[in-house]
């Protein structure tokens, strides 16, 4: 094991596809035109010295140590900013150079302090590096002058001097060690678009700034870690490295956060983890990162994480200790008892989307081939099933049509009820920096989200519609698309089926879904509604990017119909730049429903009623599957009422927080006899559990997570696991507890079944994704190294299918008593039910939910900013504080819902999607007014939480 | 136990199934039928289907029209294996 040491060539890659040859040094380098010298000379392995050249930012050619000479030129240009040429003869090291580098290198040194020996970055220091790689013996000028290093000089103090900012509790910047190379600056920019970082005075005065002069912590950073890896010296370092020292071996693995499915290099000592850092190769994230993959690592070894099995009579009763065994034996043993009694069906079990494929496969099979039942689903069920609904019917494949470098061909991007600043943070750097280089933006939300006016970013057009209207906004495009004839007729002709068109075509151009007769309901502008379809239509290749504000409705399905209708009546279908594009979630919520987590699918999305696709898993299981579908977690919950469920294996989810009507998932749990949480903390589900199974983090096991692009990615065990066991393991322990005969030695394997019994990851094995990196599914013989573009040729599903998409408003609606539209979402610190991101130092930027209120409801209602308010609906009440904004409409309220406290979802409604029970999380009619504290049910719940929490001590051993 | 927000079971099945029936009535008319129909096959499992028959053998009270006409090709759960 060794630290991978990534090759920084200064300058990023040119995308030409024209090639030149130069000469460097003697040898002929032959790179795409627009190479710079310095990323030439690298590609040959010359090393030309350098400070400010990075190559994840653009050249800038301010530190002056990468100078050259050319023949037949005068003077000596920097290699970063300087085009490689066709014949160009370059020399990277003469006399002249070595002179003017030694130079430029002692005036750096002497405005620095020396005390390498105890610096954070000795041993990753490039400008330690540069003083060897130039010779530097000597700093003829002393350390005497002008500086920046000391706090006094002659017990004067020192105006230039200013003390480490350590706000940020990530990293830190001490202002004494910077260069002022302005690769943090650069990073902030360029990589993340942010621009929260400046180059405050000049020349020697010269000094980076978070905003204007504060600190990092009270500036416009997001804590992304662009410019802590951008930066050269120990001016930015994480925390961490400063606490541990530098890593000596480093392991490529994926962040267990969100759908986009970044890659870091996981850099430790010994077992310990030292820091995550995102490694350029990564094809999701092209080496950047964001505040919870960089940083927000700290719940996996967090005091609170249960270590050893636990289990309970009641679920009043205190938990007790018991050993791995006799826990399997009790869930086994409590398991059957219940089928006995309660016949086959009455069990079930979720699968984890934060879990690997691997383990999701197993849970899926436990309860297929050891429960004799398809009771299982997943998380997706409450968040992107409409997707896979929606997007099977119009094309045939359950997934995006993308990967994210699309974005970078893409014209006119269209991002409907998503956040990506907050929510999916690292596409939103790279969907930024393609904006900046001019692709137009519609953002079609009820929110003004970031995006609609950020630094060098604005939105063409914005439409704030208001929940629940999704449908008749994007129907009402595609009206204008139709009725002004500005379809594309060749793509539909040749790819969808033409009388399904005409029949929808006649349906859209319909006067009812005019933008001018829906304006009334939806409450979007006519006119920019024109303008808008008008630029999707017309400017080029249009991408749509979608989240959970079109799934989480009654109409969820339909809206993502809507959205493949509005791609294929475009022809922004299969080809770079273009598609459909779900932001999943969860890190591997696309992995979960692949790997069959729903209860009517076998993995690769194979319904279970088809008798050849039960037939493979009958043989190779030695069983005989149910040919019905079974229970929806929503359906589960309903039975558990009704008497008819009454166990559940749950594994790394929390449906008490995360799942819509709380008091109802409470009194379906509550309802059933054995109730089995297996999750690395004691969740709210676990309120209501009689078996706790300790989990183990991403950090501790091998396996594979698939993101939103369809890419799967290796996870990889850099520690033991802190309970014993990782994930898998415990559900064949459990499994064979039940008599199922499993001898799974290692993931890989379980991959291999995966790869023999389904189609599309048939080519799927770790060695090909330890070889490749990753690949995304389709990858089998006819995609080898898998399908980053779907549908090019055809559809999945032959040719393309337009389906009518009439709006239905839902029957959750506004009156007198509940006059306001509350919607929900999250937040950039913050991750889904907040387990993990509330148990690190993210809670420094969200330490509470807070409810957005537009200043005209909330002065109606007698409510200042950070007043306690109580928001009611027909479902429950709880309190939390209120924060006036503009962001949200009058009419619309707006929450988070990452803290158990808030219990966001004992408001949310049954309400739900009418093809796949999806809930209705985004539109809740409420009332807000001022409160005085937690809601009744608020204490309540507290306390029976803290209750059922308690561990009951151990006893001394006597013997 | 029907309150405003805690519906039975019973309840939530007729809302879901007229929540179907009403995607299908905007799709062309020869398919609506099958729609429904296919929708619930696929999706709901044996012991709601039991219940939407029990629930259609009472009268079929709050059903749209269009789930009563799929009705007949929904299938009836065989009786599944196990106790009970």
């Amino acid at each position: 094991m060794s630290l991978i040491e990534e090759i920084d060539y200064g300058t990023p890659k040119s995308p030409s596809e024209k090639m030149i040859t130069l000469t460097i040094d003697g040898n002929e380098v032959t790179v795409p035109e627009g190479t710079s010298i310095m990323r030439a000379s690298m590609e040959a392995g010359i090393k030309v010295p350098k400070l400010c050249a990075t190559d994840m930012v653009d050249a800038f050619g301010s530190c002056r140590l990468c100078l050259i000479e050319i023949e037949g030129r005068n003077g000596t240009p920097a290699s970063c900013t300087t085009p490689a040429m066709e014949g160009l003869v370059v020399h990277t090291q003469t006399q002249r150079l070595k002179n003017i580098r030694k130079g430029v290198m002692e005036l750096y040194i002497s405005d620095h302090p020396l005390d390498c020996l105890t610096c954070a970055a000795n041993g990753d220091c490039e400008l330690q590096d540069m003083a060897g790689a130039v010779g530097l013996r000597d700093v003829r000028y002393g350390y005497e002058g002008d500086n920046h290093v000391f706090a006094k000089a002659h017990d004067v103090a020192n105006d230039r001097w200013m003390p480490k900012d350590d706000s940020n509790p990530y990293f830190t910047y001490d202002p004494a060690k910077c260069i002022v190379c302005s690769r943090c600056v650069r990073a902030c920019e360029e990589v993340q678009g942010t621009f929260a970082l400046t180059i405050e005075g000049r020349g020697f005065s010269s000094r980076v700034s978070p905003g204007m002069h504060e600190n990092f912590i009270d500036s416009e950073c997001v804590s992304c870690g662009a410019c802590v890896q951008a930066c050269p010296t120990a001016t930015l370092t994480e925390k961490s490295v400063i606490e541990i020292g530098q890593p000596e071996h480093s392991k490529v693995t994926t962040c267990a956060y969100c759908g986009v499915g970044c890659s870091f290099k996981a850099e430790m000592r010994g077992e310990e983890l030292v820091r995550m850092v995102p490694w350029k190769d990564g094809k999701a994230n092209r080496g950047h990162s964001c505040v919870k993959g960089r940083f927000a690592y700290g719940y996996s070894t967090h005091k609170d994480r249960i270590l050893n099995p636990m289990i309970r009579e009641k679920i009043s009763d205190p938990w007790r200790e018991v050993s791995w065994e006799e826990a399997y034996k009790h869930v086994a043993n409590e398991f059957r008892r219940i089928q006995y009694q309660y016949g086959r069906n009455s069990i079930g079990g979720i699968t984890s989307s934060r879990c690997t494929n691997e383990e999701t496969y197993l849970v899926q099979k436990l309860v297929r081939a050891g429960f004799g039942n398809n009771n299982v689903d997943t998380c997706a069920r409450v968040c992107h099933s409409p997707t896979g609904y929606g997007l099977k019917q119009t094309f045939g494949t359950s997934a995006g049509t993308q990967d994210f470098d699309s974005v970078e061909h893409t014209d006119v991007v269209m991002i409907i009820g998503a956040n990506p600043t907050d929510g999916h943070p690292v596409f939103a750097s790279r969907l930024k920096k393609r904006l900046r280089k001019g692709a137009k933006l519609i953002v079609v939300d009820p929110r003004r989200i970031d995006l609609v006016r950020s630094p060098h970013v604005e939105a063409a057009q914005h439409l704030p519609l208001r929940p629940g209207t999704n449908v008749a906004v994007v129907t009402s495009m595609a009206h204008v698309i139709v009725t002004e004839g500005l379809f594309n007729e060749k793509f539909i002709r040749e790819r969808c089926d033409w009388d399904e068109f005409q029949d929808w075509a006649a349906f859209v151009s319909s006067p009812e879904h005019s933008p001018e007769a829906i304006h009334q309901l939806s409450g979007v502008d006519p006119q920019a509604l024109r303008e808008a379809a008008r630029l999707f239509a017309t400017g080029g290749n249009g991408a749509i990017y979608y989240g959970l504000g079109v799934t989480e409705h009654s109409q969820g399905s339909t809206t993502v119909m809507a959205i493949a209708n509005l791609a294929m009546v475009t022809g922004n279908i299969g080809r770079k730049g273009v598609g459909v594009n779900p932001l999943r979630g969860q890190n591997n919520v696309q992995g979960s429903c692949d790997m069959g987590s729903f209860p009517h699918e076998l993995p690769g999305y194979r319904h279970i009623s088809d008798e050849s696709t039960r037939d493979i898993f009958d043989k190779l299981w030695g069983v005989k599957l149910q040919d019905e579908p079974g229970l929806r977690i929503p359906n589960m919950l309903d039975a558990a009422v009704d008497g008819t469920f009454k166990g559940i294996y749950i594994q790394g989810e929390d449906i008490l927080q995360s799942d819509p009507d709380t008091k109802h998932v409470a009194a379906g749990l509550a309802a059933m006899e054995c109730v089995v949480v297996h999750d690395l903390f004691l969740n709210e589900t676990a309120n209501y559990a009689h078996v706790f199974l300790p989990g183990s983090t991403f950090l501790e096991k091998e396996g594979t997570f698939t993101n939103a692009e369809r890419r799967i990615n290796r996870v990889r065990k850099v520690m033991s696991p802190l309970n014993g066991y990782a994930d898998w393991e415990v559900t064949q322990n459990l499994a064979r507890a039940m008599g199922l005969d499993w001898n799974y030695g290692h993931p890989s394997e379980i991959m291999d079944e995966v790869a023999l019994t389904t189609p599309s990851f048939a080519g799927v094995s770790f060695d090909l994704l330890d070889r490749e990196g990753s690949v995304q599914w389709p990858c089998n013989e006819k995609a080898p190294l898998g399908t980053p573009i779907m549908h090019i040729d055809s559809f999945a599903r032959g040719k393309g299918k337009f389906i009518r998409t009439e709006y239905v408003a839902t029957d959750e609606r506004t009156g007198p008593r509940f006059p306001l539209l509350l919607t929900t979402g999250r937040i950039l610190s913050q991750y889904n039910v907040g387990a993990q991101t509330r148990r690190t130092h993210n809670v420094v930027w969200h330490e509470e939910d807070r409810l957005e209120i537009h200043a005209h409801d909330a002065e109606q209602r007698g409510i200042r900013d950070g007043d306690w308010v109580k928001i009611t609906s027909r479902a429950g009440e709880t309190t939390l504080r209120a924060l006036i904004t503009d962001r949200v409409s009058p009419g619309v309220v707006y929450t988070t819902f990452h803290h158990p406290t808030t219990q966001a979802n004992v408001i949310t409604t049954d309400f739900s999607d009418w093809a796949t029970n999806c809930p209705e999380y985004k539109v809740t009619a409420v009332q807000v007014g001022a409160s005085n504290g937690p809601s009744e049910w608020q204490i309540e719940y507290d306390e029976q939480a803290r209750q059922s929490r308690r561990i009951a001590p151990v006893l001394d051993a006597a013997e | 136990m029907d309150s405003e927000s805690h519906k039975s079971t019973a309840t939530k099945l007729v809302y879901m199934a007229n929540q179907i029936a009403t995607f299908f009535h905007t799709q062309p008319k020869d398919e609506a039928v099958a729609g429904v129909a296919d929708h619930i096959n696929h999706f709901w499992e044996p012991r709601m289907r039991e219940q939407f028959f029990a629930i259609l053998e009472q009268g079929g009270d709050g059903f749209d029209p269009l789930v009563i006409e799929a009705a007949k090709h929904i299938r009836k759960p065989g009786l599944v294996s196990g106790a009970s």
